[in-house]
């Protein structure tokens, strides 16, 4: 079964996300920044008239934060009735793959907990991430 | 009362869908206790509307079976199949009957007897459901007159026109940036218009004023207070008070319980209160004001209140506590007491409110859509139940605040006052690493709004801004922030739960110019800083007599550029309005505003720019818009007023932070602009041929004078009587006559007549007819 993979760039890494629960992938200019929230938590940004949480991909991985500069570009998603704008550094594209196979690669543990497995593409094998995993941050995993 | 019959209608359809499934599940197992209690709540419920809305018939069912059920979950009775069929048959019989109410208006004639026998003990099973309900069973449904629209779909339309009001906003840059004179003004201005009608309605269809539910109630206290015998007057407040319609929904229930039970248990008969000393008539007050992001809707009567000793021995009795757990209790826990299912402490049992199952679903019911009820009783003196209830998508009236280069919104509910440090009356310092503000003699404590959030201005030269704020639990503290920005009317949504979990933000809005901004958590804030609740109040000690002498002053800069002051109190309302939503006619400004025109006032020409910020002032009755430039700040002011020489927009003078300012004198605005208010109009009989000259010449001059006119007096009380001929004065009214000529020149008959042309002498002539009568 063939299906829709966005490729972006996520900490370094090039990893994928399912195409079918992104509704739009967005350049994100004036952040407003939400004080004494969760670090992976960047700020609230208005597309149009709703708002956006936007989310430090980065950081939800535990791995440090984004690069300001190098991520401007964002992915939109819903979770929960909420609109979520996950920072990546780059979208490098849209691929048709088929399904993902468990991961086999030992990875750290910020990876693992957003990984669902791994697709085969023409650049090589990647890992798919699950963007609601993203949100919920990494305080989650010490809970 | 249409309305009322249609929501019970439409309300009790969905419960019976709803509690089908119950219906069936006690049906196997008659020993069920929670399937009991929903399907007593179901008939209690029913029973309370009916009485409400006067359908004997369905109430008389209703009361029946809840007496049986009563029984059964006082542990009288034990359910068996008989008594099940027979519920269910009565059950089945209010639906039959609320769908020929539906389908007719009327409810038909028909004998329940049967299906009520059948429910007393030791019955053999009837068969099925009786008789039929009698009246045409099959008549056609009418029409609906209402749909009922998932919220999602009004959330999405909400949405869509928020989007389109962003894109007009951004159209209006373009098209100034251009300059140039493109003629499409004209088309850009209709379409402003629209979207701005079309936002208005859309927004009106999840809001409503909490005065919908209000209005219903004196009716229902009138009508519950002569079926009880008390004699009480309601008294509410806070019917602007607006909230998602849905939840106005949501409170109608518990509202009207504990309105009955006010009536039923609370206030006493009045020969009761006349021995204890009170009033003959008592008192129920209905209050409903926001706090926060919270709706609170006070009830308070001033009958016997409840005796908790006596809630407890009743507990005690039917095995709900023990005696040793009871001796554990605080006041306050045998109190809440009066929420378990089944404890009632009335004596005995009345149509009105039964058994006490009033609270636990009033409880119920608050609860499951995130509110509280808090409950505060003094024995013999009255009762105050409190309603708490979030308000979800609502518009809030907020504060802007700014600290470092963020802004956040305060809602203007939890606001005592602004005020500045200033040396003398308001001073800032240090107790231990804590700051505490001095405010004219009252200590309070701080909470530097810049410092906790981690956003503190660099600018060392600032003087910060106090804003004292009362959070929901009665913790009263000052909000240290940079500067006051704004008054804004916010649409407030729920922000991210990964935000929400800080505790200190209520939800999220996207002001005019789309930068999100966080509304904070008064509460929240309170209890992150550590501000205690219960921290005792500040002793009042300052004397009534000064108290009174200080008023809230809004400050503003007007169009002339001046920093003017009105009183808060006169402050319906601060809005921005199109530009084109004014305009001149008949030599003065009008606003047109929701369907209304609404004189405007300026000092000075209303300058050509797309919004313009405006205060509505109302004096009771009439309103009106003054145009500002924008709004500075509230303050506290007790200073005097230096007043003005002559009468005009200013009233006087007084010093504020050492600047003098200019206060508006509403009563000069008032009499110079309102539009007579039909209200105190007098009313000008037209008596004598309803002809054209009357109709179209004589009646506008008349109108245009401030008179109303009228050709047909009805039941008004007319002030005054134009007869149009000599033979034309009406019988029986005892209103002056002023009677009209054709004729320039008097005759000898009627030589107190007016020549009709004579547009002063007809005006003066009104007028002293008017004020000799």
């Amino acid at each position: 079964m063939e299906s829709l993979y966005l490729i972006v760039r996520v900490a370094g890494d090039t990893v994928a996300l399912r195409a079918d629960g992104i509704s739009s992938v967005v350049e994100i200019d004036a952040i407003s920044a939400v004080p004494r929230v969760a670090p992976h938590i960047r700020g609230l940004f208005a597309l149009r008239s709703r708002i956006l949480t936007v989310i430090d991909s980065t950081a939800a991985l535990g791995l440090g934060r984004c690069n300001r500069q190098a991520a401007h570009t964002a992915v939109v998603i819903s979770s929960d009735g909420h609109g979520y704008a996950l920072l990546v550094e780059e979208v490098v594209d849209v691929i048709e793959g088929g399904a993902p196979s468990p991961c086999v690669a030992v990875i750290g543990a910020g990876w693992s907990r957003v990984t669902v497995g791994q697709i085969e593409t023409p650049i090589g094998d990647i890992l798919l991430l699950d963007p609601t995993l993203l949100i919920q941050g990494p305080e989650l995993l010490a809970a | 009362m249409e309305e009322l019959l249609a929501d019970f209608i439409a309300e009790t359809r969905d419960t019976l869908e709803a509690i089908a499934g119950e219906i069936v599940a006690w049906e196997a197992e008659p020993g069920d206790r929670k399937r009991l209690d929903a399907i007593f709540r179901f008939v209690h419920t029913v029973k309370g509307s009916c009485g409400f809305l006067d359908l004997p018939r369905l109430r008389h069912l209703s009361h029946a079976a809840e007496d049986s059920l009563a029984d059964v979950r006082d542990g009288e009775r034990t359910p068996d199949a008989a008594l099940v069929s027979a519920v269910l048959a009565i059950v089945d019989r209010i639906g039959e009957l609320v769908d020929q109410l539906d389908a007719t208006g009327v409810l038909p004639e028909g004998d329940d007897e049967t299906l009520i026998e059948a429910l007393a003990p030791g019955q053999v099973i009837a068969s099925a459901s009786g008789q039929p309900a009698g009246g045409s069973a099959a008549a056609a449904r009418a029409p609906a007159r209402t749909i009922r629209l998932p919220v999602e779909l009004l959330d999405r339309m909400m949405s869509g026109v928020s989007d389109v009001v962003l894109a007009r906003n951004e159209l209006a840059r373009a098209l100034r940036a251009t300059g140039a004179d493109t003629g499409l003004e004209m088309a850009f201005e209709r379409l402003s218009l629209c979207v701005a009608d079309i936002r208005d309605a859309i927004t009106q269809t999840r809001m409503a004023r909490i005065d919908g539910l209000f209005g219903a109630l004196p009716r229902m206290v009138r009508d519950l207070a002569a079926e009880l015998g008390r004699s009480v007057t309601l008294d509410t407040d806070g019917g602007d008070v607006e909230l998602d319609r849905e939840m106005i929904e949501m409170i109608r229930d518990p509202i009207t319980h504990i309105i009955r039970n006010a009536l039923d248990h609370g206030i006493e008969p009045p020969e009761q209160r006349v021995a204890a000393g009170k009033p003959r008539t008592g008192r129920l007050r209905i209050a409903a004001r926001q706090a926060g992001n919270q709706i609170l809707i006070d009830a308070i009567d001033d009958g016997r209140g409840i005796d908790a000793e006596k809630l407890v021995q009743k507990a005690i009795k039917v095995d709900l506590i023990t005696a040793e757990a009871a001796a554990q209790m605080n006041w306050a826990a045998k109190l809440e007491l009066i929420f378990s299912p089944g404890l009632s402490t009335a004596q005995s049992v009345t149509t009105v409110s039964g058994r006490g199952v009033g609270m636990d679903v009033v409880r119920a019911n608050i609860e499951r859509i995130g509110g509280s009820v808090e409950i505060e009783s003094r024995p013999g003196q009255g009762l105050r139940v409190t309603l708490r209830v979030p308000l979800t998508l609502t518009i809030i009236p907020a504060l802007v605040v700014g600290c470092g280069d963020h802004c956040f919104a305060v809602p203007r509910s939890a606001i005592d006052e602004i005020v500045r440090p200033n040396g003398q009356t308001i001073t800032l310092s240090t107790l231990g690493d804590g700051d505490v503000a001095m405010i004219r003699g009252k200590m309070l404590p701080v909470v530097d709004l810049g410092g906790f959030l981690d956003c503190r201005s660099n600018d060392p030269d600032l003087r910060p801004v106090l804003v004292i704020v009362r959070a929901g639990g009665g913790e009263r503290f000052a909000l240290k922030v940079d500067c006051v920005l704004d008054h804004e009317e916010l649409v407030v949504k729920p922000a991210a739960p990964a935000i929400m979990a800080t505790g200190i933000y209520a939800g999220a809005t996207l002001p005019d110019d789309s930068r999100p901004m966080l509304l904070l958590d008064v509460a929240g804030l309170a209890a992150a800083n550590g501000v205690r609740a219960g921290m005792p109040e500040p002793v009042e000690e300052d004397n009534t007599r000064e108290r009174r002498e200080r008023v809230s002053v809004l400050l503003f800069r007007d169009l002339d550029g001046a920093e003017r002051g009105v009183r808060l109190n006169l402050v319906e309302r601060i809005e921005d309005v199109d530009r084109a939503q004014i305009s001149r006619s008949g030599g003065r400004l009008v606003l047109a505003h929701n369907d209304a025109l609404i004189p405007v006032a300026a000092c000075a020409d209303i300058p050509d720019v797309a919004r313009m910020r405006m205060l509505q002032l109302g004096d009771g009755t009439a309103r009106l818009a003054y145009a500002i430039e924008g709004v500075i700040d509230v303050i506290e002011n007790s200073e005097r007023l230096q007043p003005a020489t002559q009468p005009g927009l200013v009233a006087g003078v007084v010093l504020i932070d050492g600047r003098p300012v200019e206060m508006l004198d509403p009563h000069w605005l008032f009499s110079g602009v309102a539009l007579a208010s039909p209200r105190n109009t007098p009313l000008c009989l037209l008596a004598g041929e309803d002809d054209h000259w009357s109709r179209e010449l004589l009646s506008p001059l008349l109108v245009a004078a401030g008179y109303r006119v009228t050709y047909d007096s009805g039941e008004e009380r007319v002030d005054v009587v134009i007869a149009t001929a000599a033979d034309a004065v009406p019988q029986g009214i005892a209103a002056p006559v002023v009677r009209l000529r054709a004729a320039a020149i008097a005759d000898a008959i009627d030589e107190e007549s007016v020549w009709r042309y004579d547009r002063d002498g007809l005006l003066k002539a009104l007028g002293r007819a008017m004020r000799g009568a």
